[in-house]
């Protein structure tokens, strides 16, 4: 093969390129990889994944707020007519029976954060208001009265020995 | 001595054609009236901010454990660490205050149309750097005004599809807003004044090609322009002089108006306080967020409603030049919608009520129609001024102007011209 003509091939040249700049795509997102995961939460923050609760000197009505992952959880113990009324309606556009919501109905724990643009809704009367935006929850932290789209997530938890919850862990 | 170091920088930098060409000698429309000002004020503006705002980092600590104290420690032990904060904090309230003015101008004297459409998606990309850079810098005190505001406008990414969650907490760097949230505020806010500049630049750059506009909106030939110096120099200082004035009284007078008082208090991710409300700049856009009963959609119809702007050079069809001087139905539609930014300002300001709600959905209707509404009223105004009969100034230039665009391509395909 002359060398004019392998100067001429321009396949070949052209393929060159495009592995070269393939790979160097490739090696500019690697590399930009731990920048973009440098943001995301560090082991400290990490670490700071359940939260351990007493429940004794709470009584029936009461309403507690724990910081769980810096977010605020709200634990209420319902009297026996918070816990029929629940039992007896769907809750708002969001429908979900109170059964699933709680493991014992006696205590609700719902992640105290409004879903719609995260506020932390104050407790008014039944349920909570969000003042942020108007969203309303009842006491199965079921969203009544938008802008809110979903009802108040139920963080993951169990109960221990001694009256005591764990939130974070199922 | 200082001819011959000009002349020395001249053989090597061209900085004699460049402050003769771009700064001095100019061309200026001689017909600029003190709305264009406002181009120049946020100039010097973004000066004021860069200035005071490194100072202010020297004794800003970016901790939330100390943050807010060292907020206190600014006001009371720096000297004059209160005027340093006054300005920064009041800078921000004119900084809005200038571009919000500045882009009225054009969209009242059309400014935006060809060959100026550049301008106006550099400048609108300059609006959302200045709304972000806004945004993070209001955190940086740590009240609770702070983090609720940072708390509300972080959560708008859980819109993005799939993985909204993930985008949360990615953008915070934990569950809530919390020290890393603080930290890389501070670091982009620092940086994002950078960026300002560069696209300022850009800018500037496009306005040198393109030339100013004017209120005639007329392309004014070479003899109709002037030097920029002395004539748009002393224009311009004369108005930074006025706007010193107002600037100064917020500053020493007034410099709480400004500030919600419930960011004196310290953040608490606890409690969110019962009005929580974005500075006055942000209302009109976070009452049509508010209006959206669907919380995606709210999040949507913001982002559209600051890009509504951008769609002007297509939606404004009329060739009337002068833009709303010369256009009675337009000028109409202006005030409208000045109006009607008022109201969802108001809107997004008091606390919501159903009867709000329900005004606010109609002044976002009336905002987004409105972009709609110019697309037909914009021709059907052009055949009804045609009709009724233009003068015949105007007449022959509009004819002007479309023999140029006829001529412009057949020369680019001669090659004489770039």
């Amino acid at each position: 093969m002359a060398e004019s003509d392998a100067l001429g091939d321009t396949g070949r040249r052209d393929f060159l390129v495009r592995v070269t700049t393939a790979v160097s795509g490739v090696g500019v997102a690697a590399a930009c990889l731990p920048f973009v995961a440098s943001m995301n939460p560090s082991s400290d923050v990490l670490a700071k994944a359940t939260t351990e609760f007493d429940l004794s000197g709470m009584n029936p009505g009461d309403m507690r707020t724990v910081a769980w992952q810096g977010k605020p959880v709200f634990i209420l113990r319902r009297s026996l007519e918070q816990i029929k009324e629940m039992e007896a309606s769907n809750g708002g556009f969001a429908p979900e029976p109170d059964r699933q919501r709680v493991k014992q109905p006696e205590w609700l724990v719902v992640v105290g954060v409004c879903t719609h643009m995260g506020c932390v809704p104050n407790r008014e009367g039944p349920g909570w208001l969000c003042h942020c935006h108007g969203s309303q929850f009842d006491d199965s932290g079921r969203v009544l009265r938008g802008p809110a789209p979903n009802n108040l997530e139920v963080p993951p938890y169990h109960f221990v020995a001694g009256n005591k919850i764990v939130i974070g862990q199922a | 001595m200082k001819n011959r170091v000009i002349k020395w920088i001249d053989q090597r930098f061209p900085l004699t054609s460049f402050v003769k060409n771009e700064l001095t000698g100019y061309p200026t429309p001689r017909n600029l009236n003190y709305w264009w000002n406002f181009g120049f004020l946020a100039g010097f503006v973004l000066v004021l901010q860069v200035a005071t705002g490194i100072f202010l980092a020297m004794h800003y600590k970016a901790d939330i454990t100390q943050s807010f104290d060292s907020i206190q420690h600014i006001m009371r032990d720096v000297n004059y660490g209160w005027l340093l904060r006054f300005m920064h904090s009041t800078g921000a309230s004119a900084f809005f205050l200038v571009i919000y003015i500045h882009m009225a101008r054009t969209l009242y004297y059309g400014s935006y149309r060809a060959p100026r459409e550049l301008m106006w998606w550099t400048g609108q990309t300059l609006l959302l750097l200045l709304m972000a850079t806004a945004f993070m810098g209001y955190l940086l005190p740590w009240g609770q005004m702070s983090f609720w505001g940072a708390t509300v406008i972080t959560n708008l990414f859980r819109a993005t599809p799939f993985i909204g969650d993930q985008v949360v907490i990615w953008l915070r760097g934990d569950y809530t807003v919390s020290d890393a949230t603080l930290t890389r505020f501070f670091a982009l806010h620092y940086l994002f004044p950078f960026l300002i500049i560069g696209a300022v630049v850009v800018h500037l750059v496009a306005l040198h090609t393109v030339k100013s506009s004017n209120p005639s909106g007329i392309n004014l030939a070479d003899k109709e322009n002037i030097p920029f110096h002395p004539y748009f120099t002393i224009k311009d200082f004369f108005g930074l002089g006025i706007f010193l004035i107002v600037y100064c009284v917020f500053v020493f007078f007034l410099p709480d108006s400004l500030i919600e008082p419930a960011n004196n208090i310290p953040a608490n991710p606890m409690q969110t306080p019962n009005h929580i409300v974005p500075e006055w700049y942000f209302l009109p856009f976070y009452a049509i967020l508010r209006s959206v009963p669907n919380m995606v959609g709210g999040v949507v119809a913001m982002f559209l409603s600051v890009m509504m702007f951008s769609f002007m050079p297509y939606l404004d069809r009329s060739r009337i030049p002068g833009g709303a001087l010369y256009r009675p139905i337009f000028r109409l539609q202006y005030y409208l919608f000045i109006i009607d930014m008022l109201v969802l300002g108001y809107i997004g300001y008091i606390p919501p009520t159903s009867l709000t709600i329900l005004i606010g959905q109609i002044a976002t209707f009336c905002y987004f129609g409105s972009f709609f509404v110019v697309t037909i009223i914009s021709r059907a105004e052009e055949r009804w001024l045609i009709k009724r009969g233009l003068p015949p100034g105007v007449e022959a230039l509009m004819a002007s102007e479309a023999r140029e665009q006829i001529v412009l391509p057949h020369r680019r395909r001669s090659g004489d011209g770039l």
